[in-house]
């Protein structure tokens, strides 16, 4: 009995920091729309500059002034990531914000290990509350109920800040309502910058108050961002009510779930987060979000099939591809084919993103359910390759169908953060279920038919199934259900008035992406030769989004592109430098902002631009922006009929 | 003259939606801007306050061009703005939004206080703690208008305040856009009901198929029934 109250004590000092850095991202993405993946990585930051600072001041003002300066010098760097950064993007596409973050966070990786260096390093413990309680015969560190009171402490002072004061009056209504507190004469700029300060200043908090309990590690960002999308999911997005509830219940699961459900203990807040997302969707304390308000006029240009000359310039690239292995070394071809693989990965995302706006978190499940079905197919039941290609993508076909039909009951970010939770399901189950998927030491052996064996012929089959795979979806994509799963992307509501179900199209679109998935999974497995849990782990979920996002979200394939681009970046920074987690996140932030639609939407704007330009004006109706009729009045009569809605 | 737009013209994406729309208001004038339903009479207000991302053109409003300045600095000069869809704030209470709208006084412009506009919409001033979101239409119609007073506009565009009311509310809201009249204030209301633009303005302007296709004081137009035929009838 004692002993489980001082575990709750724990969990509950435990449940302080998460609740900090949640209610942080949950007020961050409450204003802006911005899913702060970087949020973690200023949660470390907060640690490590902590920890700087109370190595030089000791002593009680040292170490609390410390603390506080940590969170303060914390929030002042998201400040200025805000003006330099975030400023120039919040009208891209949503999700572009995302990857802009996720490339802060790979520089933040390498800059803090430059700094700091690799070790981890453990901090002075806090003075005045060094000792311990006694509290039914059981020590309890006096700072653990430090903690446990602040955290209720700084939920008070968050509510007084948002219920009683004008700032936190005007936060709550760009909550609801952004244009229309400019529409008010509020400058949005300073109120975002002060909004997204804040929320980091929590995030540093939070880790600066870390460093008595635990050692400060370059790691620490990734191992808190997942749990705080989990919290800030479970509370619901924008409640910080609900962000401190649902703290508290992770940490508590976390204390308890270790001693009660010892197998299943990874897997536990996530099944929890699953069963409260399927029957509350929007969290505990969120409310449904209406239909977003559409930024109308952001991009319209409709989506044609390729015309008869763009198809013979994919063939003649297809051809070439082909051709490469009589003049590139293994080398280069192994690298070749995973990028194949990836592109098709890439594409059956975007499928499912681009096509039927569903923005997975958690792709990677079906990707590496593949890969484990080939394997299994492989290596248990001893199956030829060219079967186990077959077989394996089933594995991820049944993964798609169990948890698709879930996952289309909601939408927008509770819909991505319901598919992360199943793929953390999927890579625990893979991870701990240890006789059969071989836990973290994996599977090996995987190997491919000895007609495939080399380079260039496992080349070939990569591109050929990528460059099939890759087609058949695009096909799709002008297909009658292609333009079925666009009205749903475009209207749920009039998309069902019109008598097309909703659920059952976007199931199909779910289940079409992650049997792509499986089956780049499937090849991927047989080019490495094993699979492990990391091919259904989250940076693999997350490499698919940048691929699609760097590619361009509005467009047809750009996701091709951005694989071809993001994956041959990786490999060869890998082998040109020891920071390339630096050089590649400061590629992709660069990205973002020279090219806010993608690379893909970049060139096509381009030629749209051409184009227009050539045509004399006259053809007003396809281009673009500066393409308007020069005469005023004359000719192109506006296509204002299928368009009125947006225009009024 | 207090506002004047000249040869605006408005896009989304890549379809024109506004052709060379010239109005122009004069201090303490109510304007009416009629037309159908999507005739581009919500489209004109979006653009004089740059809501809409790109348009062309010149509107100077007092003496000042401000074609191309952020929302929040046009409607900071005292440019108020009503939406036709009212968007009332509605997880903050009727106290709360007033207080979104709250801007300093200005010369020339009639100063409001909550209790001045709960005044001049009695029932706001009974549901002070009351949610946005569980009001009646009627009531978001007063809060909205209420709310963009708040900043002390000297200027009002409001869009369509008598849409989807009850008739015993439209003619509240009529008096109650006398009323604002009678402290100063210019007005520019878009409205498909011509009877109610009779009842308060001066002058009226006729939007079809956005272009300007009429513009004369409501006297005129009542005398000229090919044109209320032509663009008003449905």
């Amino acid at each position: 009995m004692e002993f489980f109250v001082v575990q709750f004590l724990t969990g509950l000092a435990s449940a302080a920091s998460l609740f900090l850095v949640a209610s942080g991202l949950s007020i961050i993405f409450g204003v802006t729309r911005i899913v702060n993946f970087a949020h973690g990585a200023f949660y470390m930051l907060g640690a490590y500059v902590a920890y700087t600072l109370t190595e030089r001041f000791e002593g009680f003002f040292g170490f609390w002034g410390g603390i506080l300066l940590a969170a303060l010098v914390v929030a002042a760097i998201g400040a200025l990531l805000e003006i330099v950064l975030l400023r120039r993007i919040y009208r891209a596409p949503e999700l572009f914000q995302l990857l802009a973050t996720f490339g802060v966070t790979l520089m933040v990786q390498d800059l803090v290990v430059m700094i700091w260096g690799p070790e981890d390093l453990v901090g002075p413990r806090a003075p005045g509350l060094r000792g311990a309680v006694d509290i039914l015969g059981l020590a309890v560190p006096t700072y653990d109920l430090f903690l446990i009171v602040l955290g209720p402490l700084v939920l008070g002072a968050l509510w007084i800040l948002f219920h009683r004061t004008r700032w936190g009056v005007l936060v709550r209504a760009a909550t609801q309502d952004r244009d229309m507190v400019a529409a008010l004469g509020v400058n949005q700029t300073w109120l975002f910058t002060s909004v997204f300060a804040l929320g980091i200043f929590l995030a540093g908090l939070g880790g600066a108050l870390q460093i008595p309990r635990n050692a400060v590690t370059h790691l620490m960002d990734l191992s808190i961002i997942v749990e705080v999308f989990v919290v800030v999911v479970i509370g619901g997005l924008g409640s910080v009510l609900g962000a401190f509830i649902a703290a508290v219940l992770v940490s508590e699961l976390n204390a308890f779930g270790i001693l009660v459900f010892p197998k299943i203990s990874i897997v536990l807040v996530f099944l929890v987060m699953a069963c409260v997302l399927i029957v509350r969707p929007w969290g505990l304390l969120g409310r449904p979000e209406g239909p977003a308000r559409q930024p109308a006029g952001l991009s319209i240009r409709p989506w044609h099939p390729m015309s008869p000359n763009q198809r013979l310039l994919m063939l003649a690239l297809v051809v070439v591809a082909g051709f490469v292995p009589l003049v590139a070394g293994n080398y280069v071809l192994t690298v070749l084919a995973e990028i194949a693989v990836f592109a098709l990965f890439a594409a059956s995302l975007h499928f499912l993103m681009t096509v039927g706006g569903l923005a997975s978190f958690g792709h990677a499940a079906y990707f590496g359910l593949g890969a484990y079905g080939a394997a299994f197919a492989t290596t248990m039941f001893g199956a030829p390759m060219v079967a186990s290609l077959l077989l394996g993508p089933l594995l991820g076909v049944a993964g798609a169908i169990l948890f698709g039909w879930f996952c289309v009951r909601l939408s927008g970010v509770y819909f991505a953060m319901l598919t992360l939770a199943f793929a953390q399901i999927a890579w625990s189950i893979a991870f701990q279920w240890v006789e059969v998927t071989g836990g973290d030491n994996g599977i090996l052996g995987v190997w491919p038919a000895s007609w495939a064996s080399s380079p260039a012929a496992f080349y070939w089959l990569a591109l050929a199934v990528s460059v099939a795979g890759i087609a058949a979806l695009r096909v799709l994509v002008f297909s009658p259900f292609g333009y079925a799963l666009r009205a749903t992307r475009d209207s749920a509501l009039r998309s069902e008035a019109i008598g097309i179900d909703r659920a059952r199209v976007q199931w199909a679109a779910f289940i079409i992406a992650g049997t792509f998935a499986g089956i780049a999974g499937a090849l991927f497995a047989f080019l490495k030769g094993s699979v492990f849990p990391d091919n259904l782990a989250i940076p693999m979920s997350v490499d698919g989004l940048v691929m699609v996002l760097l590619g361009g979200i509005e467009t047809v394939s750009g996701a091709v592109v951005g694989a071809v681009v993001y994956k041959a970046l990786a490999i060869w920074l890998v082998s040109q430098t020891d920071l390339s987690k630096l050089v590649l996140g400061a590629v992709i932030v660069l990205l973002v902002v020279a090219f806010p639609k993608g690379i893909v939407g970049f060139a096509e704007d381009l030629m749209a631009r051409r184009r227009a330009r050539t045509d004399d004006g006259g053809a007003a109706l396809a281009a673009p922006a500066k393409a308007a009729p020069a005469a005023p009045g004359s000719g192109a009569a506006p296509i204002a009929a299928p368009k009125m809605e947006a225009a009024r | 003259m207090k506002l004047e737009i000249h040869k605006l013209n408005s896009y989304y994406g890549p379809a024109h939606i506004l052709f060379d729309v010239d109005i122009s208001v004069g201090t303490g004038e109510v304007v009416a801007l009629l037309g159908r339903n999507g005739a581009g009479k919500s489209t004109t207000f979006r653009s004089i306050v740059g809501l809409v991302a790109r348009r062309e053109g010149r509107i100077v409003f007092d003496g000042e061009d401000i074609t191309n300045r952020p929302t929040h600095e046009i409607v900071r000069r005292g440019l108020g703005y009503v939406p036709e869809d009212r968007r009332i704030f509605t997880e903050l209470t009727v106290e709360e939004n007033l207080m979104v709208g709250a801007q300093p006084a200005r010369d020339g412009a009639p100063c409001w206080t909550p209790e001045k506009l709960y005044t001049l919409f009695p029932n706001l001033g009974e549901m002070r703690g009351r949610l946005g979101g569980r009001m009646s239409g009627g009531e978001q119609q007063m809060l909205t208008i209420a709310r963009t007073l708040m900043g002390n506009p000297s200027l009002v565009l409001l869009d369509e305040p008598s849409e989807g009311l009850a008739p015993k509310i439209v003619e509240e809201m009529a008096n109650a856009i006398l009323a604002m009249k009678n402290e100063g204030l210019s007005i520019v209301l878009s409205e498909q009901n011509l009877h109610f633009a009779r009842l308060i303005s001066d002058r009226a302007y006729i939007i079809e198929s956005g272009r300007i296709r009429f513009g004369g004081t409501i006297r005129e137009l009542e005398e000229s029934p090919e044109i209320r035929d032509a663009y008003l009838a449905v």
